[in-house]
């Protein structure tokens, strides 16, 4: 089986939009799950956030910055390339209910997971403000998008190209200052963000989700690699997640168990500097 | 009295050093002279202990002259994982312990002789068998482990059009994320599944019934349905430290080493940490596995720690000799408390105590009880924890109606009939963790059970 990348974008510099073909899984796919693919035989398996889908061309969104050696090797396919192994979705699905004014969050390449949330709230009738963050202007991706599906929508760089010069967070906490009654926020991005934001509104009684991105291999609750600690239980993002309550979430361990493999991943990169010939993808 | 032909291996010393097959298999000159040990009982007890009821005494005279092709027609009949099973079967528990000879002197090797006679065919290239008349009939199996590849591997046979649901991108279950290259290597499953699929069975790969369709879909689209999905959430102890980075359940483990290749990395991707002392909690078949993985990786010291005595030891006795011929150290009648934690998160040792057998619990064993005062630490910086698994619920998604267990796992009749009509399961998802051939057993009732529903 493989599965043909049939659009690739660049939406900032290393951050890429690809479709791909995989008319199944777009057919199950909700906001909030996940796919695992695998590029090639020696490939790794790793989890992506889905991004958006459509039932009736049969694709699945994902978006991805060129980090690792896979998502770089990623980033250098191009449409019509196939990958070998494009499994979902994973995770349970966001509980997406009419409760009144959701806020979402998304900073870096975390605005594409909150893109399908923010739309599915607003259908149901929800009023939904965004929140979108990137470091510079360059870097914000999906403007356009979270625009038209938010009856209001912020936007924060930390150089103050666009927008609110800072973080998130602050407008974050702006928001829950001011008079609108918010019911939940919804904040997905890089973990030490979503710690700021867990921690700007613990003092305020507001509903508040992450969705967490730990190290896993299967995705289907086989390997116990993606352990993250909730309320002080052991739970597995790939099943019992990736959404959790913020305030329940150990970060530290989290970002912990995310560096475990730095070593490794830069050795891989250093090894594929070195060993690989013109033709070679992957960097 | 004859005794038994001894199998070649690999030298310890050499095969810690590699991730190729211990056991080399028989020559043609010793599979003969074992086969020749066979009395050929008129009432053979070897065929009522083996779970798929292979004709032991059958192939085994055609082995004494030489028709090894006649052989492995007769295992097909039954069992269309030969390789696989003359592997890791516990022939020991199973066939070989019913053996009369084993009465007087050492029972027959029945397991090495299967082994040899698809390690024959397949190097000779294996036969395309002959596809069955079609019935009509759609059956889908959810997992391709040993349960579903069997039932898969009958329900072909009879003739209905088969459809096997892999999670995973490769199909074996087990076989393939589990069980270590050195032990079934991956091209012998890939080879089993191929011939399943010559059998006309399909295959559908990164395929999560559960999550892609629901049980209840699949009941609509198909005339029954076998649930194979075996028993894959990793079990922890809930002690202190085992979130830590280097704290591994032996499914994520073994999965990064045999799936994965994670011991090619980085010509494969998937990384693993390679430990200096490596401790393995549990005393089954997958510490077995698990802890001569991380010595093949390059630890100094990998030890086995198990809250009972040898005796009591779970893992086959010959995986038990492997390990000890390989260096593992064996920390016996010891129960970890802590994990004690370095920098960064790391394990940097494991708090042990010491434990005594008492009176026996309720599965027969005397039962270990910590001694007060006896903690010790054991220096570790890899701690892998192998004490079972249960089954995953993820099957369970979107579909109510299936009765399972307050333990998880799916309840059967004697038939293997689910409280679903037409949905049969077995293998680990109905008894909890066990082994590969009790499993293929439980595939081949439900296929007979779906065969007789389906022809109602």
């Amino acid at each position: 089986m493989a599965y043909k990348i049939i659009e690739k974008l660049q939406l900032a510099p290393n951050v890429h939009l690809m479709n791909i073909e995989a008319p199944d899984v777009a057919a199950a796919a909700k906001p909030g799950q996940f796919i695992i693919l695998r590029i090639d035989e020696e490939g790794e398996r790793i989890p992506l956030t889905i991004a958006d889908y459509d039932v009736d061309k049969g694709f699945v969104t994902i978006i991805f910055q060129e980090m690792g050696k896979t998502t770089k090797q990623l980033g250098k396919m191009s449409s019509g390339d196939e990958l070998q192994d494009f499994v979902g979705p994973l995770g349970k699905a966001s509980e997406i209910e009419k409760i009144g004014t959701v806020v979402l969050v998304g900073g870096g390449i975390g605005i594409a997971p909150v893109y399908p949330q923010a739309r599915a709230y607003r259908e149901i009738g929800n009023k939904v403000i965004s929140i979108i963050g990137a470091r510079n202007e360059e870097m914000l991706i999906l403007e356009d998008e979270m625009n038209s599906v938010s009856d209001e929508l912020l936007v924060a760089t930390d150089d103050g190209s666009k927008g609110h010069h800072g973080f998130v967070t602050d407008l974050v906490k702006q928001l829950l200052d001011g008079d609108e009654k918010i019911d939940r926020i919804v904040a997905i991005g890089p973990p030490i963000m979503m710690r700021t934001v867990a921690g700007v509104t613990d003092p305020y009684d507001v509903e508040t989700i992450v969705s967490l991105n730990p190290i896993m291999v299967d995705g289907t609750g086989m390997c116990g690699g993606c352990r993250v600690n909730i309320g002080g239980e052991t739970k597995f993002a790939c099943v019992d997640g990736p959404e959790f309550n913020a305030k329940d979430v150990d970060f530290n361990l989290l970002m912990s168990r995310l560096s475990l493999y730095r070593k490794e991943e830069m050795d891989a990169l250093e090894g594929s500097k070195k060993g690989c010939g013109d033709e070679c993808k992957c960097q | 009295m004859s005794i038994t032909q001894e199998m070649p291996e690999q030298p310890a010393e050499v095969r810690i050093h590699n991730f190729e097959e211990v056991a080399l298999g028989y020559t043609e000159e010793q599979a003969i002279l074992e086969a020749e040990r066979c009395l050929e009982c008129k009432k053979p007890k070897c065929v009522e202990g083996c779970p798929v009821n292979i004709d032991i005494p059958g192939f085994i005279s055609s082995m004494k002259e030489g028709k090894f092709g006649e052989a492995i027609d007769v295992i097909k009949r039954t069992n269309t994982l030969p390789a696989v099973c003359g592997r890791v079967c516990p022939q020991e528990e199973q066939c070989e312990q019913l053996c009369i000879l084993g009465k007087k002197s050492e029972p027959i090797s029945i397991g090495r002789l299967e082994r040899f006679c698809a390690d024959r065919e397949r190097e000779a290239g294996v036969k395309d068998p002959v596809v069955a008349e079609p019935t009509g009939k759609k059956v889908a199996i959810v997992g391709t482990g040993p349960a579903g590849l069997t039932a898969a591997s009958d329900l072909a046979k009879a003739g209905h059009s088969v459809t096997m649901f892999e999670a995973l991108h490769e199909a074996g279950g087990v076989l393939i994320y589990g069980i270590p290259e050195f032990r079934l290597p991956k091209a012998i499953v890939k080879e089993e599944v191929e011939y399943i699929i010559k059998l006309g069975a399909e295959l559908k790969v990164d395929y999560v019934i559960g999550r892609i369709k629901t049980l209840d879909q699949l009941e609509d689209e198909f005339d029954a349905v076998f649930l194979g999905t075996g028993a894959g959430l990793p079990k922890f102890m809930g002690i202190e430290g085992e979130n830590l980075n280097g704290v591994y359940s032996a499914n994520e483990f073994l999965t990064r080493v045999n799936l994965m290749k994670a011991y090619r990395f980085p010509e494969y991707d998937t990384p693993i940490k390679r430990g200096s002392n490596v401790i393995v909690v549990g005393g089954g078949n997958v510490a077995m596995d698990a802890a001569r993985s991380a010595l093949r990786l390059g630890a100094d010291e990998v030890s086995i720690v198990y809250r009972r005595s040898d005796d009591e030891l779970p893992a086959r006795r010959e995986e038990i000799e492997h390990a000890k011929e390989e260096g593992i150290v064996f920390r016996l009648l010891a129960n970890p408390v802590r994990i004690l934690e370095g920098e960064n998160m790391t394990v940097n040792g494991v708090e042990c105590i010491k434990m005594e057998l008492g009176e026996p619990d309720d599965s027969g064993r005397r039962r270990p009880v910590a001694v007060e005062g006896s903690e010790h630490v054991v220096d570790a910086d890899i701690v892998i924890m192998a004490i079972g698994t249960s089954p995953n619920p993820i099957i369970f998604d979107g579909s109510k109606g299936l009765e399972v267990t307050p333990w998880g796992t799916i309840v059967v009749n004697e038939a293997g009939m689910t409280s679903l009509e037409g949905v049969c399961a077995g293998g680990d998802a109905v008894t909890g963790a066990a082994t590969v051939i009790s499993a293929m057993g439980a595939g081949k009732q439900a296929a007979q059970t779906i065969n007789d529903y389906l022809s109602k």
